[in-house]
Protein backbone atom coordinates (compact mmCIF):
# COMPACT_ATOMS: atom_id res chain seq x y z
CA UNK A 1 0.00 0.00 0.00
CA UNK A 2 1.80 3.29 -0.48
CA UNK A 3 -0.01 6.64 -1.16
CA UNK A 4 -0.53 6.24 -4.85
CA UNK A 5 -2.94 3.52 -4.55
CA UNK A 6 -5.13 5.28 -2.70
CA UNK A 7 -6.10 8.42 -5.05
CA UNK A 8 -8.31 7.23 -7.76
CA UNK A 9 -6.72 6.82 -11.23
CA UNK A 10 -9.18 9.81 -12.62
CA UNK A 11 -8.33 12.25 -9.39
CA UNK A 12 -4.63 11.54 -10.37
CA UNK A 13 -5.06 12.15 -13.91
CA UNK A 14 -7.24 15.99 -13.41
CA UNK A 15 -4.52 16.44 -10.91
CA UNK A 16 -7.39 17.77 -8.11
CA UNK A 17 -8.45 14.31 -5.69
CA UNK A 18 -11.97 15.61 -4.18
CA UNK A 19 -9.52 16.40 -1.20
CA UNK A 20 -6.89 18.26 -3.10
CA UNK A 21 -3.95 17.40 -0.57
CA UNK A 22 -5.74 15.46 1.41
CA UNK A 23 -4.11 12.39 0.28
CA UNK A 24 -1.04 13.64 1.16
CA UNK A 25 -2.07 14.41 4.20
CA UNK A 26 -3.89 11.89 5.18
CA UNK A 27 -0.43 9.67 4.18
CA UNK A 28 1.78 12.15 6.35
CA UNK A 29 -0.50 11.25 9.21
CA UNK A 30 0.15 7.39 9.43
CA UNK A 31 3.95 7.76 8.52
CA UNK A 32 4.42 10.16 11.46
CA UNK A 33 2.13 7.87 13.54
CA UNK A 34 4.27 4.51 12.75
CA UNK A 35 7.41 6.72 13.25
CA UNK A 36 6.59 7.20 16.83
CA UNK A 37 6.00 3.45 18.35
CA UNK A 38 9.74 2.29 18.47
CA UNK A 39 10.77 6.39 20.03
CA UNK A 40 7.89 6.18 22.53
CA UNK A 41 8.27 2.41 23.95
CA UNK A 42 12.07 3.39 24.02
CA UNK A 43 11.33 6.25 26.18
CA UNK A 44 8.31 4.30 28.60
CA UNK A 45 10.98 1.54 28.79
CA UNK A 46 14.07 4.20 29.61
CA UNK A 47 11.79 6.42 32.54
CA UNK A 48 10.59 3.08 34.24
CA UNK A 49 14.20 2.03 34.77
CA UNK A 50 15.50 5.43 35.85
CA UNK A 51 12.42 6.16 37.79
CA UNK A 52 14.24 6.22 41.42
CA UNK A 53 17.08 8.22 39.56
CA UNK A 54 18.24 11.60 40.92
CA UNK A 55 19.12 14.48 39.04
CA UNK A 56 22.89 13.51 38.41
CA UNK A 57 21.75 10.06 37.89
CA UNK A 58 19.43 11.41 35.22
CA UNK A 59 21.92 13.92 33.58
CA UNK A 60 24.32 11.90 33.16
CA UNK A 61 22.21 9.67 31.07
CA UNK A 62 20.73 12.30 29.00
CA UNK A 63 24.38 12.92 28.33
CA UNK A 64 24.66 9.56 26.72
CA UNK A 65 25.18 10.42 22.58
CA UNK A 66 22.15 7.56 22.04
CA UNK A 67 19.78 8.82 24.28
CA UNK A 68 20.57 12.46 23.13
CA UNK A 69 19.91 11.33 19.76
CA UNK A 70 17.01 9.44 20.98
CA UNK A 71 15.35 12.11 22.66
CA UNK A 72 15.91 14.29 19.58
CA UNK A 73 14.10 11.83 17.60
CA UNK A 74 11.42 11.42 20.19
CA UNK A 75 10.40 15.35 20.23
CA UNK A 76 10.49 15.52 16.42
CA UNK A 77 8.24 12.49 15.82
CA UNK A 78 6.22 13.35 18.68
CA UNK A 79 5.43 16.72 18.17
CA UNK A 80 5.25 16.71 14.14
CA UNK A 81 2.19 13.81 15.19
CA UNK A 82 1.05 15.80 17.67
CA UNK A 83 0.42 18.92 15.38
CA UNK A 84 -1.61 16.77 12.85
CA UNK A 85 -3.69 15.45 15.19
CA UNK A 86 -4.69 18.51 17.07
CA UNK A 87 -4.67 19.54 13.58
CA UNK A 88 -7.94 17.22 13.18
CA UNK A 89 -9.31 17.75 16.33
CA UNK A 90 -9.39 21.47 15.65
CA UNK A 91 -10.97 21.04 12.32
CA UNK A 92 -13.52 18.63 13.79
CA UNK A 93 -14.80 20.30 16.55
CA UNK A 94 -13.86 24.30 15.62
CA UNK A 95 -16.34 25.82 13.15
CA UNK A 96 -15.93 29.46 14.53
CA UNK A 97 -13.94 32.38 13.38
CA UNK A 98 -11.18 31.49 15.93
CA UNK A 99 -10.38 28.00 14.25
CA UNK A 100 -7.30 29.60 11.52
CA UNK A 101 -5.94 31.41 14.68
CA UNK A 102 -5.98 28.23 16.77
CA UNK A 103 -4.52 25.80 13.34
CA UNK A 104 -1.91 28.35 13.41
CA UNK A 105 -1.47 28.43 17.28
CA UNK A 106 -1.42 24.56 16.94
CA UNK A 107 1.94 24.59 14.50
CA UNK A 108 3.56 26.99 16.18
CA UNK A 109 3.16 25.26 19.36
CA UNK A 110 3.95 22.10 18.32
CA UNK A 111 7.21 23.67 16.34
CA UNK A 112 7.87 25.75 19.60
CA UNK A 113 8.06 23.13 22.05
CA UNK A 114 9.94 20.53 19.83
CA UNK A 115 12.54 23.36 19.54
CA UNK A 116 12.70 23.90 23.13
CA UNK A 117 13.36 20.60 23.82
CA UNK A 118 16.11 19.59 21.40
CA UNK A 119 17.81 23.21 22.97
CA UNK A 120 17.65 21.84 26.00
CA UNK A 121 18.93 18.15 25.37
CA UNK A 122 22.34 20.56 23.87
CA UNK A 123 22.36 22.30 26.74
CA UNK A 124 22.60 19.07 28.86
CA UNK A 125 24.92 17.57 26.12
CA UNK A 126 27.33 19.73 25.81
CA UNK A 127 26.84 22.69 28.72
CA UNK A 128 25.92 21.28 31.85
CA UNK B 1 -36.40 16.59 20.08
CA UNK B 2 -39.46 17.80 18.78
CA UNK B 3 -39.85 17.69 15.00
CA UNK B 4 -42.44 20.54 13.98
CA UNK B 5 -44.00 19.77 10.46
CA UNK B 6 -45.43 23.30 9.83
CA UNK B 7 -44.06 26.70 8.91
CA UNK B 8 -41.62 27.34 6.45
CA UNK B 9 -38.13 25.24 6.03
CA UNK B 10 -35.82 27.82 7.94
CA UNK B 11 -37.85 27.34 10.85
CA UNK B 12 -38.16 23.81 11.25
CA UNK B 13 -35.93 22.09 13.66
CA UNK B 14 -34.40 19.42 12.62
CA UNK B 15 -32.94 16.10 14.62
CA UNK B 16 -29.32 16.66 14.56
CA UNK B 17 -27.09 13.73 14.36
CA UNK B 18 -25.51 11.89 16.06
CA UNK B 19 -27.70 12.74 18.77
CA UNK B 20 -25.02 11.47 21.24
CA UNK B 21 -27.43 12.00 24.71
CA UNK B 22 -29.68 9.39 23.71
CA UNK B 23 -27.21 6.91 22.42
CA UNK B 24 -26.41 4.13 24.55
CA UNK B 25 -22.28 4.11 24.68
CA UNK B 26 -21.00 1.17 22.49
CA UNK B 27 -17.53 -0.08 22.88
CA UNK B 28 -16.94 0.99 19.38
CA UNK B 29 -17.75 4.71 19.62
CA UNK B 30 -16.31 4.81 23.28
CA UNK B 31 -13.23 3.90 22.26
CA UNK B 32 -13.56 5.82 19.42
CA UNK B 33 -13.54 9.29 21.65
CA UNK B 34 -11.47 7.94 24.27
CA UNK B 35 -8.67 7.99 21.41
CA UNK B 36 -9.19 11.70 20.63
CA UNK B 37 -9.41 12.47 24.14
CA UNK B 38 -6.52 10.63 25.22
CA UNK B 39 -4.66 12.26 22.38
CA UNK B 40 -5.37 15.38 23.38
CA UNK B 41 -4.60 14.65 27.09
CA UNK B 42 -0.77 12.82 25.62
CA UNK B 43 -0.34 16.93 24.24
CA UNK B 44 -0.56 18.48 27.54
CA UNK B 45 1.77 15.30 28.54
CA UNK B 46 3.81 16.28 25.60
CA UNK B 47 4.33 19.91 26.72
CA UNK B 48 5.17 18.60 30.50
CA UNK B 49 8.24 16.72 29.33
CA UNK B 50 9.53 19.50 27.62
CA UNK B 51 8.92 21.23 30.70
CA UNK B 52 10.79 18.57 32.60
CA UNK B 53 13.79 18.26 30.10
CA UNK B 54 14.12 22.31 30.74
CA UNK B 55 14.05 22.14 34.39
CA UNK B 56 16.95 19.12 33.82
CA UNK B 57 18.80 21.72 31.47
CA UNK B 58 18.19 24.50 34.29
CA UNK B 59 19.99 22.86 36.88
CA UNK B 60 19.22 20.70 40.26
CA UNK B 61 17.26 23.33 41.96
CA UNK B 62 14.48 23.73 39.44
CA UNK B 63 14.98 20.17 38.54
CA UNK B 64 14.28 19.00 41.82
CA UNK B 65 10.71 21.49 42.42
CA UNK B 66 9.47 19.65 39.04
CA UNK B 67 10.66 16.20 40.57
CA UNK B 68 8.40 17.50 43.53
CA UNK B 69 4.81 18.52 41.69
CA UNK B 70 5.91 14.77 39.96
CA UNK B 71 6.52 13.31 42.96
CA UNK B 72 3.30 14.24 45.02
CA UNK B 73 0.01 12.73 45.16
CA UNK B 74 -1.49 14.56 42.21
CA UNK B 75 1.74 14.41 39.82
CA UNK B 76 1.70 10.67 40.20
CA UNK B 77 -2.46 10.44 39.20
CA UNK B 78 -1.26 12.55 36.26
CA UNK B 79 1.57 10.37 35.68
CA UNK B 80 -0.54 7.24 36.00
CA UNK B 81 -3.22 8.71 33.95
CA UNK B 82 -0.97 9.46 30.95
CA UNK B 83 0.54 6.17 31.26
CA UNK B 84 -2.60 4.81 30.20
CA UNK B 85 -3.77 7.32 28.01
CA UNK B 86 -0.26 6.21 25.89
CA UNK B 87 -0.78 2.83 25.95
CA UNK B 88 -4.13 3.01 25.00
CA UNK B 89 -3.43 5.91 22.29
CA UNK B 90 -0.52 3.17 21.17
CA UNK B 91 -2.97 0.13 20.77
CA UNK B 92 -6.06 2.17 19.61
CA UNK B 93 -3.60 3.66 16.91
CA UNK B 94 -2.45 -0.14 15.46
CA UNK B 95 -5.76 -1.21 15.19
CA UNK B 96 -6.85 2.25 13.23
CA UNK B 97 -3.47 1.05 11.31
CA UNK B 98 -4.64 -2.11 10.66
CA UNK B 99 -8.52 -0.76 9.32
CA UNK B 100 -6.32 1.33 7.21
CA UNK B 101 -5.15 -1.33 5.31
CA UNK B 102 -8.37 -2.78 4.93
CA UNK B 103 -8.65 -5.46 7.25
CA UNK B 104 -11.05 -6.06 10.61
CA UNK B 105 -13.84 -4.73 9.24
CA UNK B 106 -16.11 -7.52 10.48
CA UNK B 107 -18.35 -6.81 13.35
CA UNK B 108 -16.84 -9.65 15.75
CA UNK B 109 -13.49 -8.75 14.47
CA UNK B 110 -13.97 -4.77 15.44
CA UNK B 111 -15.21 -6.24 18.98
CA UNK B 112 -12.72 -8.63 19.31
CA UNK B 113 -9.74 -5.72 18.28
CA UNK B 114 -11.46 -3.21 20.68
CA UNK B 115 -11.82 -5.61 23.41
CA UNK B 116 -8.23 -7.00 22.88
CA UNK B 117 -7.03 -2.79 23.00
CA UNK B 118 -8.60 -2.19 26.81
CA UNK B 119 -7.70 -5.59 27.74
CA UNK B 120 -3.81 -4.96 26.97
CA UNK B 121 -3.19 -1.04 27.26
CA UNK B 122 -4.67 -1.94 31.04
CA UNK B 123 -2.14 -4.80 31.20
CA UNK B 124 0.76 -2.74 30.07
CA UNK B 125 0.12 0.44 32.29
CA UNK B 126 0.12 -2.21 35.18
CA UNK B 127 3.35 -3.62 34.14
CA UNK B 128 4.71 -0.71 33.53
CA UNK B 129 4.01 1.02 36.84
CA UNK B 130 4.94 -2.55 39.06
CA UNK B 131 8.33 -2.65 37.31
CA UNK B 132 8.80 0.62 38.16
CA UNK B 133 7.64 0.49 41.93
CA UNK B 134 9.86 -2.63 42.16
CA UNK B 135 12.92 -1.59 40.45
CA UNK B 136 12.57 2.03 41.63
CA UNK B 137 10.76 2.31 45.07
Amino acid sequence: MNQRQKRSPFGRAIGLGSAKAGVENWWRERVAAVALVLPTLWFVGSIIRHSASDYTAFVTWLKMPFVTFMMALLLIALFYHTALGLQVVVEDYLHSAAKIPTLILVRLGSFVLAAAGILALLRIAFLN
Amino acid sequence: METKMTGSPVERSRPQSPNIQIYRPQLTSVLSIANRISGVFLSIAAFGLVVWLIAAAAGPRVYATVQGVLSSAIGQIVLFAATFAFFLHLCGGIRHLVWDGGYGFELRTIYASGWAVVTVSVALTLAAWIIALFTGG
